[in-house]
């Protein structure tokens, strides 16, 4: 099977974030950007489906940060064959205008399948892999924990809630957001990242960027007040535990 | 275009979803702004068009392959209906199942999405709040063109609202071509009974990331066994096969409202909140001042987690 993974880097979620000026972004000076969770989830289910039915796999970014450079050789150090950094800066473009340009590198890359994350926390514009997959006239499956091949082409598992999931099967190419590999990505060694850059596998394709649709006007954002509405427990850790262990027994 | 509001709803098992009910209660308020009328969507059986007596009109498209939610059907089915209804504002619950349809319908219909809300306003031109980087962000959003679909989070508007109020008349639609469908449902997968229910717990200590190893956990077993209560978890618990399914607490795991809820190393995204914000009392603890999760907590503390397990279970 001839495999796409969509990966995008996102504000790591571990630093503090702050505002931009005018209050309708983030401010992305000094900003450190990691792969979106979900992503290394879609990448390992990806290479677990390769290691099944073989194939060529290829990954896919936007960006030239380095961020972006260093998730790129690291995915082809654990298994991808091709890297694919699609040019342009992380300058947020919406959801829509790169569901567009990844739509036309999938396209050109004539896929069997394509997975990427489920959602992206950092942009308010849908879906990707599902306004891609629209663009494209693909069907999509997001939410998936599992993904084999079988008779139709593809048996893919979705997450709906409660434990709850439903099985589907699939003839490609199709579209997946991926909620959670079958089993936690790999982790692979530095050595080997650094083999990857030595390996020529990063491929440039530099894409132009559309014009910016006005659809959806951030007009401001917030960030909520710290420990809005909660009772703050002051003091050490044995005060705390004092406090805690004190309303636990009141609340019966 | 009407300013009538369209709901896209969902069901599973032969029952709407309460994101469904929110999102009718929701369409109500707007409606009413905006003059018009409040519109559901059935996408399977007719049957079922009696629980939507939120909307004054349900348009039912009932076709067999529509009966269990099919990724591929149910976007099409409700991109037809949206085309042809033109409604001002199409809401859809932000859902395992809504997430696909909103999408596709977006670029089906060429109408702007806004995914992740918490509110819509029709008050003086369409807007929106929605929750960003994992609840740390709120944005405010104008839609100029007063045409739009919107994700809606868990929690936008209260359920009860949405399940009466309308004329809950039924309309037969037919069905667009789905004779090409590359996606075909094979079966539900039931949850395995796990060994603890947490459902039924009065006292769950719930631990994220934050624990850091599968070997921490112990220690948080000993406090829940000190509470006479049980470990739940946040999803990527789960994810890394630390604890098994069942103990997972929010969006794709299970609700839960228990007396006391004590969160240890979770951040608060809006997927973990929509499964425990009903529970009585609500403590958090997380080294992060600006977590998330302090924004729905009774009580929070502000510290290490690995500090306060040995000094709590020695106190219970
Ligand atoms: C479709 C979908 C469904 C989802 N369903 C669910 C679901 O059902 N349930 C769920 O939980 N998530 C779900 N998620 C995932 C959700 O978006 C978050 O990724 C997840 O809830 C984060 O888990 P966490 O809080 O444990 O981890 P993180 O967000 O990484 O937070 C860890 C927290 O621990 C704190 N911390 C770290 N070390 C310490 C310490 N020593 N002491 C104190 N605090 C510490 C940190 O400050 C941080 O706030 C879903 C996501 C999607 C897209
Ligand atoms: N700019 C991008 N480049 C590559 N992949 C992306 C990009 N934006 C989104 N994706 C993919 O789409 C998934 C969902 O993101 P989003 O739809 O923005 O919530 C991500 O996890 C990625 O797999």
């Amino acid at each position: 099977m001839n495999i796409g993974v969509l990966m995008r880097a996102v504000p790591d979620p571990v630093e503090e974030l702050e505002l931009s000026a005018d209050g309708t972004d983030l401010d992305r000076d000094f900003l450190g950007y990691v792969l979106n969770e979900f992503d290394d989830h879609a990448l390992e289910e990806a290479l677990l489906l390769k290691e099944e039915t073989g194939g060529s796999l290829t990954v896919m970014a936007f960006g030239t940060a380095d961020e972006v450079t260093q998730m790129l050789y690291t995915a082809v150090a654990k298994g991808a064959d091709i890297a694919v950094r699609l040019g342009e800066g992380l300058e947020p473009l919406d959801a829509r205008a790169q569901a567009g340009l990844l739509a036309e590198a999938v396209q050109a890359g004539s896929f069997d399948v394509v997975l990427g994350g489920v959602q992206a926390a950092d942009e308010l514009g849908g879906q990707v892999t599902v306004l891609a997959a629209a663009m494209l006239g693909w069907p999509h499956v997001s939410v998936v924990v599992g993904v084999q091949p079988n008779s139709a082409g593809l048996r893919v598992v979705k997450e709906y809630w409660g434990g709850i999931m439903a099985e589907f099967s699939v003839t490609p190419p199709v579209m997946l957001g991926v909620q959670a590999a079958r089993q936690p990505p790999r982790y692979v060694a530095v050595a080997r990242i650094r083999e990857a850059q030595q390996s020529g596998a990063l491929r440039e394709e530099p894409v132009a960027a559309p014009a910016p649709s006005p659809a959806v006007r951030v007009t401001a954002l917030r960030l909520p007040e710290a420990g809005e509405g909660a009772e703050m427990i002051a003091g050490d850790e044995s005060a705390a535990a004092e406090r805690i262990a004190e309303l636990i027994r009141g609340s019966r | 275009m009407s300013g009538n509001v369209l709901v896209l709803t969902e069901h599973l098992q032969g029952a709407f979803t309460d994101g469904t009910y929110e999102a009718l209660a929701l369409a109500r308020r707007l409606a009413d702004s905006l003059g018009g009328e409040v519109e559901a969507a059935l996408a399977g059986p007719g049957s079922l068009a009696p629980a939507l007596g939120g909307a004054d009109t349900v348009l039912v498209v009932d076709e067999p392959v529509l009966e269990f939610f099919n990724p591929q059907a149910h976007p099409r089915v409700f991109s037809a209906l949206v085309a042809e209804r033109e409604p001002a504002v199409v809401l859809v619950p932000y859902t395992s199942m809504g997430m696909e349809v909103a999408s596709e319908v977006s670029v089906r219909c060429d109408l702007p999405l806004v995914s992740y809300c918490t509110g819509v306003s029709a008050d003086g031109g369409l807007s929106a709040t929605c929750r960003l980087y994992a609840g740390k962000i709120e944005a405010d959003v104008d839609v100029p063109g007063q045409r739009g679909v919107f994700a809606l989070l868990s929690g936008s508007a209260p359920a009860a609202e949405g399940r009466s109020g309308g004329r809950g008349e039924v309309a037969k639609v037919p069905a667009p071509d789905l004779s090409d469908l590359q996606v075909r449902f094979e079966r539900l997968i039931e949850p395995t009974a796990g060994d603890v229910d947490i459902t039924a717990q009065e006292v769950l200590v719930v631990v994220g990331r934050g624990i850091e190893s599968r070997e921490n956990i112990a220690q948080a077993e000993a406090l829940a066994s000190a509470l006479g209560g049980a470990v739940a978890c946040s999803r990527p618990i789960v994810d890394q096969g630390w604890l098994p399914k069942t103990r997972q607490v929010g969006k794709s795991g299970l609700t839960v409202k228990p007396r006391v809820y004590l969160a240890l190393g979770v951040s608060g995204a809006p997927e973990h909140i929509e499964g425990m914000r009903g529970a009585s009392v609500i403590i958090a603890v997380n080294k992060d001042p600006k977590a998330p999760i302090f924004g729905v907590a009774n009580y929070g503390w502000v510290g290490d987690l690995f500090d306060l397990i040995p000094e709590l279970t020695d106190r219970c």
